[in-house]
Protein backbone atom coordinates (compact mmCIF):
# COMPACT_ATOMS: atom_id res chain seq x y z
CA UNK A 1 0.00 0.00 0.00
CA UNK A 2 1.06 3.62 -1.19
CA UNK A 3 -0.72 5.92 0.88
CA UNK A 4 1.28 8.92 -1.14
CA UNK A 5 -0.96 7.95 -4.07
CA UNK A 6 -4.43 8.06 -2.07
CA UNK A 7 -3.66 11.42 -0.44
CA UNK A 8 -1.75 13.03 -3.76
CA UNK A 9 -5.02 12.24 -5.50
CA UNK A 10 -7.52 13.11 -3.22
CA UNK A 11 -8.38 15.92 -4.97
CA UNK A 12 -9.71 13.75 -7.62
CA UNK A 13 -11.68 11.74 -5.77
CA UNK A 14 -13.84 14.59 -4.15
CA UNK A 15 -14.17 16.19 -7.43
CA UNK A 16 -15.60 11.83 -7.92
CA UNK A 17 -17.68 12.39 -4.54
CA UNK A 18 -19.30 15.31 -5.90
CA UNK A 19 -20.60 14.25 -8.95
CA UNK A 20 -21.72 10.96 -7.67
CA UNK A 21 -23.85 12.78 -4.91
CA UNK A 22 -24.97 15.46 -7.50
CA UNK A 23 -26.02 12.51 -10.17
CA UNK A 24 -27.68 9.99 -7.19
CA UNK A 25 -29.83 12.96 -5.58
CA UNK A 26 -31.10 14.22 -8.56
CA UNK A 27 -32.35 11.46 -9.90
CA UNK A 28 -33.50 10.20 -6.88
CA UNK A 29 -35.06 13.38 -6.39
CA UNK A 30 -36.79 13.24 -10.16
CA UNK A 31 -37.54 9.63 -10.45
CA UNK A 32 -39.92 10.07 -6.47
CA UNK A 33 -41.65 12.98 -7.61
CA UNK A 34 -42.70 10.99 -10.90
CA UNK A 35 -43.51 8.10 -9.27
CA UNK A 36 -45.71 8.84 -6.86
CA UNK A 37 -48.35 9.89 -9.66
CA UNK A 38 -47.43 7.16 -11.45
CA UNK A 39 -48.15 4.45 -8.68
CA UNK A 40 -51.83 6.30 -8.17
CA UNK A 41 -52.33 5.95 -11.52
CA UNK A 42 -51.58 2.79 -11.90
CA UNK A 43 -53.42 1.30 -8.73
CA UNK A 44 -56.88 3.48 -9.04
CA UNK A 45 -57.10 3.14 -13.12
CA UNK A 46 -58.76 0.44 -14.67
CA UNK A 47 -58.46 2.48 -18.11
CA UNK A 48 -55.37 -0.27 -19.68
CA UNK A 49 -55.07 2.69 -22.17
CA UNK A 50 -53.49 4.08 -19.20
CA UNK A 51 -52.34 1.72 -16.94
CA UNK A 52 -51.14 -0.58 -19.87
CA UNK A 53 -47.62 1.87 -20.80
CA UNK A 54 -46.86 2.64 -17.70
CA UNK A 55 -46.51 -1.11 -16.89
CA UNK A 56 -44.66 -1.52 -19.82
CA UNK A 57 -42.79 1.63 -19.12
CA UNK A 58 -42.05 -0.45 -15.37
CA UNK A 59 -41.40 -4.00 -16.92
CA UNK A 60 -38.63 -2.45 -19.50
CA UNK A 61 -36.52 -0.94 -16.67
CA UNK A 62 -36.40 -3.27 -14.21
CA UNK A 63 -36.22 -6.60 -16.38
CA UNK A 64 -33.20 -4.79 -18.20
CA UNK A 65 -29.66 -3.79 -17.08
CA UNK A 66 -29.14 -0.30 -16.06
CA UNK A 67 -25.59 -0.44 -17.82
CA UNK A 68 -27.85 -1.55 -21.58
CA UNK A 69 -30.38 1.18 -21.02
CA UNK A 70 -27.35 3.74 -20.27
CA UNK A 71 -25.46 2.58 -23.38
CA UNK A 72 -29.11 2.98 -25.11
CA UNK A 73 -29.74 6.62 -24.27
CA UNK A 74 -25.93 7.80 -24.90
CA UNK A 75 -25.38 5.38 -27.62
CA UNK A 76 -28.24 4.58 -29.34
CA UNK A 77 -30.36 7.64 -29.51
CA UNK A 78 -27.23 9.20 -31.81
CA UNK A 79 -28.96 6.75 -34.58
CA UNK A 80 -31.69 8.95 -34.89
CA UNK A 81 -31.35 11.70 -37.56
CA UNK A 82 -34.30 13.91 -37.00
CA UNK A 83 -33.33 13.88 -32.91
CA UNK A 84 -29.59 14.62 -33.97
CA UNK A 85 -30.90 17.94 -35.98
CA UNK A 86 -33.62 19.07 -33.23
CA UNK A 87 -32.61 20.94 -30.27
CA UNK A 88 -32.94 18.48 -27.65
CA UNK A 89 -29.72 17.06 -29.35
CA UNK A 90 -27.67 19.39 -26.89
CA UNK A 91 -28.55 17.72 -23.96
CA UNK A 92 -28.59 13.94 -25.51
CA UNK A 93 -25.15 14.53 -26.73
CA UNK A 94 -23.47 14.84 -23.40
CA UNK A 95 -22.38 11.76 -21.05
CA UNK A 96 -23.65 13.84 -17.97
CA UNK A 97 -27.18 14.46 -19.41
CA UNK A 98 -27.67 10.83 -20.69
CA UNK A 99 -26.35 9.11 -17.15
CA UNK A 100 -28.62 11.46 -15.11
CA UNK A 101 -31.75 10.74 -17.45
CA UNK A 102 -30.83 7.12 -17.24
CA UNK A 103 -30.83 6.41 -13.74
CA UNK A 104 -33.74 8.84 -13.54
CA UNK A 105 -35.97 6.51 -15.66
CA UNK A 106 -34.84 3.26 -14.19
CA UNK A 107 -35.19 4.56 -9.86
CA UNK A 108 -38.70 6.23 -10.66
CA UNK A 109 -39.38 2.74 -12.35
CA UNK A 110 -38.38 0.62 -9.27
CA UNK A 111 -39.58 3.64 -7.25
CA UNK A 112 -43.01 3.44 -8.58
CA UNK A 113 -43.75 -0.46 -8.11
CA UNK A 114 -42.27 0.15 -4.24
CA UNK A 115 -45.18 2.87 -3.74
CA UNK A 116 -47.29 0.70 -5.56
CA UNK A 117 -47.25 -1.80 -3.50
CA UNK A 118 -47.60 0.31 -0.12
CA UNK A 119 -50.37 2.07 -1.85
CA UNK A 120 -52.18 -1.56 -2.55
CA UNK A 121 -51.59 -2.55 1.12
CA UNK A 122 -53.48 0.03 2.88
CA UNK A 123 -55.80 -0.92 5.50
CA UNK A 124 -59.20 -1.06 4.20
CA UNK A 125 -60.95 0.36 7.10
CA UNK A 126 -58.62 4.02 6.72
CA UNK A 127 -60.29 4.47 3.35
CA UNK A 128 -63.08 3.48 4.22
CA UNK A 129 -63.06 5.97 6.94
CA UNK A 130 -62.14 8.82 4.60
CA UNK A 131 -64.91 8.31 2.21
CA UNK A 132 -67.30 8.03 5.15
CA UNK A 133 -65.59 11.76 6.30
CA UNK A 134 -66.64 12.56 2.68
CA UNK A 135 -63.28 13.15 1.15
CA UNK A 136 -62.69 13.37 -2.56
CA UNK A 137 -60.11 10.97 -4.37
CA UNK A 138 -57.48 13.43 -4.26
CA UNK A 139 -58.09 14.34 -0.79
CA UNK A 140 -58.07 10.89 0.47
CA UNK A 141 -54.81 10.36 -1.60
CA UNK A 142 -53.31 13.07 -0.43
CA UNK A 143 -54.28 13.37 3.98
CA UNK A 144 -54.81 9.58 4.40
CA UNK A 145 -53.16 6.82 1.77
CA UNK A 146 -50.07 8.57 0.85
CA UNK A 147 -48.78 9.71 4.28
CA UNK A 148 -49.39 5.90 5.42
CA UNK A 149 -47.85 4.54 1.99
CA UNK A 150 -44.89 6.20 2.60
CA UNK A 151 -44.12 5.30 6.13
CA UNK A 152 -44.83 1.54 4.74
CA UNK A 153 -42.12 2.16 1.84
CA UNK A 154 -39.78 3.37 3.46
CA UNK A 155 -37.51 0.23 4.54
CA UNK A 156 -37.70 -0.56 0.35
CA UNK A 157 -37.66 2.88 -0.59
CA UNK A 158 -33.93 3.06 1.70
CA UNK A 159 -33.13 -0.47 -0.39
CA UNK A 160 -33.28 1.58 -3.78
CA UNK A 161 -31.33 4.56 -2.72
CA UNK A 162 -28.22 2.69 -1.62
CA UNK A 163 -29.17 0.49 -4.80
CA UNK A 164 -28.97 3.68 -6.79
CA UNK A 165 -25.92 4.85 -5.30
CA UNK A 166 -24.21 1.56 -6.46
CA UNK A 167 -25.79 1.59 -9.87
CA UNK A 168 -23.81 5.45 -10.29
CA UNK A 169 -20.75 3.76 -10.20
CA UNK A 170 -21.85 2.94 -14.23
CA UNK A 171 -21.66 6.59 -15.26
CA UNK A 172 -17.63 6.30 -15.33
CA UNK A 173 -18.27 3.61 -18.22
CA UNK A 174 -19.68 7.17 -20.07
CA UNK A 175 -16.60 9.37 -19.07
CA UNK A 176 -18.05 10.72 -16.54
CA UNK A 177 -15.91 11.56 -13.47
CA UNK A 178 -17.18 10.12 -10.55
CA UNK A 179 -16.16 8.64 -7.28
CA UNK A 180 -15.43 5.01 -9.49
CA UNK A 181 -14.13 7.22 -12.34
CA UNK A 182 -11.79 8.99 -10.34
CA UNK A 183 -10.56 5.26 -9.36
CA UNK A 184 -9.98 4.47 -13.02
CA UNK A 185 -8.05 7.27 -13.55
CA UNK A 186 -6.19 6.69 -10.63
CA UNK A 187 -5.40 3.45 -11.24
CA UNK A 188 -4.29 4.01 -15.28
CA UNK A 189 -1.95 6.31 -13.96
CA UNK A 190 -0.29 4.91 -11.35
CA UNK A 191 -0.81 0.96 -12.14
CA UNK A 192 -1.72 0.49 -8.73
CA UNK A 193 -5.30 -1.00 -8.42
CA UNK A 194 -5.44 -1.85 -4.19
CA UNK A 195 -5.17 1.94 -3.64
CA UNK A 196 -7.24 3.67 -6.34
CA UNK A 197 -10.57 0.98 -6.14
CA UNK A 198 -10.09 0.08 -2.48
CA UNK A 199 -10.09 4.08 -1.88
CA UNK A 200 -13.22 4.33 -3.88
CA UNK A 201 -14.76 1.50 -1.96
CA UNK A 202 -14.24 3.48 1.35
CA UNK A 203 -15.81 6.31 0.03
CA UNK A 204 -19.08 4.55 -0.78
CA UNK A 205 -19.00 2.41 2.02
CA UNK A 206 -19.04 5.44 4.26
CA UNK A 207 -22.10 7.56 1.92
CA UNK A 208 -23.91 4.08 2.32
CA UNK A 209 -23.51 3.90 6.16
CA UNK A 210 -24.70 7.72 6.63
CA UNK A 211 -27.59 6.98 4.18
CA UNK A 212 -28.50 3.91 6.74
CA UNK A 213 -28.54 6.18 9.84
CA UNK A 214 -30.19 8.71 8.19
CA UNK A 215 -33.04 6.82 7.31
CA UNK A 216 -32.96 5.02 10.74
CA UNK A 217 -33.81 8.37 12.34
CA UNK A 218 -36.35 8.97 10.00
CA UNK A 219 -38.00 5.75 10.56
CA UNK A 220 -38.06 6.49 14.06
CA UNK A 221 -39.47 9.93 13.53
CA UNK A 222 -42.12 8.53 11.16
CA UNK A 223 -43.60 6.26 13.53
CA UNK A 224 -43.81 8.53 16.52
CA UNK A 225 -47.49 7.40 16.59
CA UNK A 226 -47.16 4.21 16.91
CA UNK A 227 -44.66 3.76 19.84
CA UNK A 228 -45.40 3.20 23.33
CA UNK A 229 -43.41 5.68 26.03
CA UNK B 1 -38.30 -6.93 -36.45
CA UNK B 2 -34.37 -5.82 -36.46
CA UNK B 3 -31.78 -6.07 -39.51
CA UNK B 4 -28.91 -7.17 -37.49
CA UNK B 5 -26.66 -7.07 -40.91
CA UNK B 6 -25.09 -10.47 -39.99
CA UNK B 7 -24.25 -10.42 -36.63
CA UNK B 8 -27.39 -12.30 -35.65
CA UNK B 9 -24.87 -15.54 -34.58
CA UNK B 10 -22.20 -13.20 -32.60
CA UNK B 11 -24.92 -11.81 -30.50
CA UNK B 12 -26.32 -15.38 -30.08
CA UNK B 13 -22.63 -16.63 -28.93
CA UNK B 14 -22.49 -13.48 -26.52
CA UNK B 15 -26.07 -14.60 -25.31
CA UNK B 16 -24.54 -17.90 -24.88
CA UNK B 17 -22.03 -16.79 -22.68
CA UNK B 18 -24.24 -14.65 -20.24
CA UNK B 19 -25.75 -17.80 -19.47
CA UNK B 20 -23.21 -19.79 -18.83
CA UNK B 21 -21.77 -16.70 -16.58
CA UNK B 22 -25.32 -16.24 -14.40
CA UNK B 23 -24.97 -20.20 -14.09
CA UNK B 24 -21.54 -20.18 -12.88
CA UNK B 25 -22.11 -17.81 -10.71
CA UNK B 26 -25.43 -18.31 -9.25
CA UNK B 27 -23.89 -21.98 -8.22
CA UNK B 28 -20.42 -20.07 -6.15
CA UNK B 29 -23.01 -17.38 -4.82
CA UNK B 30 -25.24 -20.27 -3.60
CA UNK B 31 -22.26 -22.50 -1.84
CA UNK B 32 -21.25 -19.20 -0.38
CA UNK B 33 -24.45 -18.18 0.35
CA UNK B 34 -25.39 -21.26 2.95
CA UNK B 35 -21.69 -21.29 4.00
CA UNK B 36 -22.10 -17.99 5.16
CA UNK B 37 -26.14 -18.44 6.14
CA UNK B 38 -24.64 -21.26 8.66
CA UNK B 39 -21.29 -19.29 9.87
CA UNK B 40 -23.99 -16.71 10.90
CA UNK B 41 -26.33 -19.03 12.88
CA UNK B 42 -23.42 -21.25 14.39
CA UNK B 43 -22.11 -20.47 17.87
CA UNK B 44 -18.34 -20.04 17.42
CA UNK B 45 -17.50 -16.06 17.32
CA UNK B 46 -14.71 -15.47 14.86
CA UNK B 47 -17.25 -17.58 12.21
CA UNK B 48 -19.89 -15.29 13.11
CA UNK B 49 -18.03 -11.97 13.22
CA UNK B 50 -16.27 -12.88 9.83
CA UNK B 51 -19.68 -13.77 7.86
CA UNK B 52 -20.66 -10.61 9.34
CA UNK B 53 -17.84 -8.61 8.12
CA UNK B 54 -18.57 -9.88 4.76
CA UNK B 55 -21.75 -9.22 4.34
CA UNK B 56 -21.53 -5.98 5.68
CA UNK B 57 -18.71 -5.33 3.34
CA UNK B 58 -20.32 -6.54 0.33
CA UNK B 59 -23.58 -4.47 0.71
CA UNK B 60 -21.66 -1.32 0.74
CA UNK B 61 -19.48 -1.74 -2.37
CA UNK B 62 -20.67 -1.17 -5.73
CA UNK B 63 -20.39 -4.22 -7.57
CA UNK B 64 -18.59 -2.62 -10.41
CA UNK B 65 -15.72 -1.25 -8.07
CA UNK B 66 -15.33 -4.69 -6.58
CA UNK B 67 -15.24 -6.26 -9.93
CA UNK B 68 -12.40 -4.17 -11.23
CA UNK B 69 -10.83 -4.72 -7.35
CA UNK B 70 -10.67 -8.87 -8.39
CA UNK B 71 -9.91 -7.94 -12.14
CA UNK B 72 -6.76 -5.68 -11.89
CA UNK B 73 -6.13 -6.16 -8.38
CA UNK B 74 -6.09 -9.73 -8.70
CA UNK B 75 -3.49 -9.49 -11.50
CA UNK B 76 -1.06 -7.92 -9.74
CA UNK B 77 -1.21 -9.89 -6.73
CA UNK B 78 -1.19 -13.18 -9.33
CA UNK B 79 2.07 -11.21 -10.62
CA UNK B 80 3.64 -10.98 -6.94
CA UNK B 81 3.18 -14.30 -6.38
CA UNK B 82 3.90 -15.58 -9.29
CA UNK B 83 7.82 -14.90 -9.08
CA UNK B 84 7.89 -16.21 -5.43
CA UNK B 85 6.74 -19.74 -6.37
CA UNK B 86 9.83 -19.15 -9.26
CA UNK B 87 7.17 -18.92 -12.18
CA UNK B 88 8.84 -15.97 -14.37
CA UNK B 89 6.44 -15.55 -17.10
CA UNK B 90 3.48 -13.17 -16.71
CA UNK B 91 0.10 -14.41 -15.61
CA UNK B 92 -3.34 -13.34 -17.33
CA UNK B 93 -6.24 -13.41 -15.50
CA UNK B 94 -8.92 -14.56 -17.54
CA UNK B 95 -12.34 -12.71 -17.59
CA UNK B 96 -14.45 -14.97 -17.09
CA UNK B 97 -12.83 -16.61 -13.83
CA UNK B 98 -12.48 -12.71 -12.61
CA UNK B 99 -16.53 -12.53 -13.58
CA UNK B 100 -17.81 -15.53 -12.37
CA UNK B 101 -16.00 -15.51 -9.36
CA UNK B 102 -17.13 -11.33 -8.30
CA UNK B 103 -20.45 -11.68 -9.21
CA UNK B 104 -20.46 -15.20 -7.23
CA UNK B 105 -18.83 -13.53 -4.71
CA UNK B 106 -20.94 -10.83 -4.55
CA UNK B 107 -24.32 -12.72 -4.14
CA UNK B 108 -22.87 -15.01 -1.80
CA UNK B 109 -23.51 -12.07 0.64
CA UNK B 110 -27.33 -11.24 -0.52
CA UNK B 111 -28.06 -14.99 -0.56
CA UNK B 112 -26.52 -15.57 3.00
CA UNK B 113 -29.20 -13.56 4.39
CA UNK B 114 -32.02 -14.70 2.17
CA UNK B 115 -30.90 -18.66 2.94
CA UNK B 116 -30.61 -17.23 7.01
CA UNK B 117 -34.24 -16.26 7.24
CA UNK B 118 -35.39 -19.50 5.57
CA UNK B 119 -32.87 -21.26 8.19
CA UNK B 120 -34.41 -19.99 11.11
CA UNK B 121 -38.31 -20.25 9.35
CA UNK B 122 -37.70 -24.11 9.46
CA UNK B 123 -39.16 -25.42 13.19
CA UNK B 124 -36.23 -26.24 15.78
CA UNK B 125 -38.58 -29.24 16.54
CA UNK B 126 -37.68 -31.19 13.42
CA UNK B 127 -34.03 -30.47 13.52
CA UNK B 128 -34.30 -31.86 17.12
CA UNK B 129 -35.92 -34.50 15.89
CA UNK B 130 -33.82 -35.37 13.58
CA UNK B 131 -30.82 -35.51 16.38
CA UNK B 132 -33.12 -37.65 18.48
CA UNK B 133 -33.05 -39.91 15.63
CA UNK B 134 -29.37 -40.33 15.96
CA UNK B 135 -28.72 -38.96 12.64
CA UNK B 136 -25.58 -36.26 12.19
CA UNK B 137 -25.29 -32.73 11.81
CA UNK B 138 -24.64 -33.31 8.19
CA UNK B 139 -27.79 -35.94 7.65
CA UNK B 140 -30.12 -33.22 9.41
CA UNK B 141 -29.06 -30.55 7.23
CA UNK B 142 -29.46 -32.17 3.89
CA UNK B 143 -32.82 -34.65 4.86
CA UNK B 144 -34.32 -32.12 7.47
CA UNK B 145 -33.36 -28.64 7.10
CA UNK B 146 -32.63 -28.25 3.14
CA UNK B 147 -36.23 -30.00 1.94
CA UNK B 148 -37.77 -27.29 4.40
CA UNK B 149 -35.71 -24.92 4.03
CA UNK B 150 -35.69 -23.96 0.22
CA UNK B 151 -39.93 -22.98 0.34
CA UNK B 152 -38.87 -20.04 2.57
CA UNK B 153 -35.75 -19.44 0.47
CA UNK B 154 -37.24 -19.22 -2.98
CA UNK B 155 -39.04 -15.60 -2.96
CA UNK B 156 -35.22 -14.13 -1.69
CA UNK B 157 -33.50 -16.07 -4.12
CA UNK B 158 -35.84 -15.63 -6.77
CA UNK B 159 -35.41 -11.64 -6.63
CA UNK B 160 -31.50 -12.20 -6.21
CA UNK B 161 -30.88 -14.26 -9.00
CA UNK B 162 -33.49 -11.40 -11.28
CA UNK B 163 -30.78 -8.91 -10.21
CA UNK B 164 -27.48 -11.23 -10.81
CA UNK B 165 -28.69 -11.61 -13.86
CA UNK B 166 -28.95 -7.90 -14.43
CA UNK B 167 -25.53 -7.49 -13.17
CA UNK B 168 -23.78 -9.80 -15.54
CA UNK B 169 -23.73 -6.87 -18.55
CA UNK B 170 -21.27 -5.56 -15.93
CA UNK B 171 -18.10 -8.40 -17.34
CA UNK B 172 -18.43 -6.61 -20.51
CA UNK B 173 -16.31 -3.90 -18.71
CA UNK B 174 -13.89 -5.74 -17.90
CA UNK B 175 -13.90 -7.08 -21.56
CA UNK B 176 -15.66 -10.43 -21.92
CA UNK B 177 -17.54 -11.29 -24.58
CA UNK B 178 -20.56 -11.59 -23.14
CA UNK B 179 -23.97 -10.19 -25.20
CA UNK B 180 -23.55 -6.86 -24.12
CA UNK B 181 -19.95 -6.73 -25.41
CA UNK B 182 -21.07 -8.19 -28.47
CA UNK B 183 -23.76 -5.62 -29.28
CA UNK B 184 -21.15 -2.94 -28.43
CA UNK B 185 -18.71 -4.33 -31.31
CA UNK B 186 -21.71 -4.46 -33.80
CA UNK B 187 -22.81 -1.23 -33.28
CA UNK B 188 -19.47 -0.04 -33.95
CA UNK B 189 -19.32 -1.75 -36.88
CA UNK B 190 -22.86 -1.20 -38.16
CA UNK B 191 -23.34 2.35 -36.57
CA UNK B 192 -27.09 1.55 -35.20
CA UNK B 193 -26.16 1.59 -31.59
CA UNK B 194 -29.87 2.04 -30.58
CA UNK B 195 -31.19 -1.42 -33.09
CA UNK B 196 -28.54 -3.70 -31.30
CA UNK B 197 -28.77 -2.61 -27.86
CA UNK B 198 -32.46 -2.85 -27.88
CA UNK B 199 -32.10 -6.59 -29.42
CA UNK B 200 -29.51 -7.18 -25.83
CA UNK B 201 -32.76 -5.44 -23.70
CA UNK B 202 -35.40 -7.78 -25.33
CA UNK B 203 -32.80 -10.48 -24.78
CA UNK B 204 -32.55 -9.71 -20.93
CA UNK B 205 -36.51 -9.21 -21.02
CA UNK B 206 -36.68 -12.63 -22.40
CA UNK B 207 -33.97 -14.46 -19.63
CA UNK B 208 -36.04 -12.59 -16.78
CA UNK B 209 -39.84 -13.56 -17.91
CA UNK B 210 -38.29 -17.32 -18.47
CA UNK B 211 -36.98 -17.31 -15.10
CA UNK B 212 -39.77 -15.78 -13.50
CA UNK B 213 -41.70 -18.46 -14.90
CA UNK B 214 -39.75 -20.98 -13.74
CA UNK B 215 -39.56 -19.30 -9.93
CA UNK B 216 -43.17 -19.59 -9.93
CA UNK B 217 -43.41 -23.24 -10.64
CA UNK B 218 -40.91 -24.16 -8.22
CA UNK B 219 -42.57 -21.81 -5.56
CA UNK B 220 -45.82 -24.37 -6.53
CA UNK B 221 -43.61 -27.20 -6.33
CA UNK B 222 -41.97 -27.01 -2.87
CA UNK B 223 -45.42 -25.60 -1.11
CA UNK B 224 -47.87 -28.64 -1.98
CA UNK B 225 -47.97 -29.79 1.44
CA UNK B 226 -48.70 -26.51 2.61
CA UNK B 227 -52.41 -25.65 3.10
CA UNK B 228 -53.55 -22.07 1.83
CA UNK B 229 -56.61 -20.24 3.20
Amino acid sequence: MDFSIIFGNLDIYLEGLKNTLILVSISLFIGLILAVPLAAVLQTSKNILISGPIRAFIYFFRGTPLLVQMFLIYYGLGQFEPLKTSFLWIFFKEAYFCALFAFTLNTCAYTTEIIRGAIENTPHGEIEAAKAAGMSTFLRFRRIILPSAFRRALPSYSNEIIFMLHSSSLASVITIVDITGAARIVNSRFYSPYEAFLTAAIFYMAITFLIIWLIKKLEFKWSAHLRRE
Amino acid sequence: MFNLQGYGPSILQGTILTIELCLASLLIAMVLGILCALAKLSNYRALKLSAQIYTTMIRGIPELILMLLIYFGGQVLINQIGPALGYDGYIDINPFVAGVSTIGFIFGAYLAETFRGAILAVPNGQLEAGYAYGMSGFKVFTRILLPQMIRHAIPGFGNNWLVLMKTTALVSIIGLNDMVRMASLAAGATRMPFTFYMVIAINYLILTSISILILNWLNKKYSVGILKD
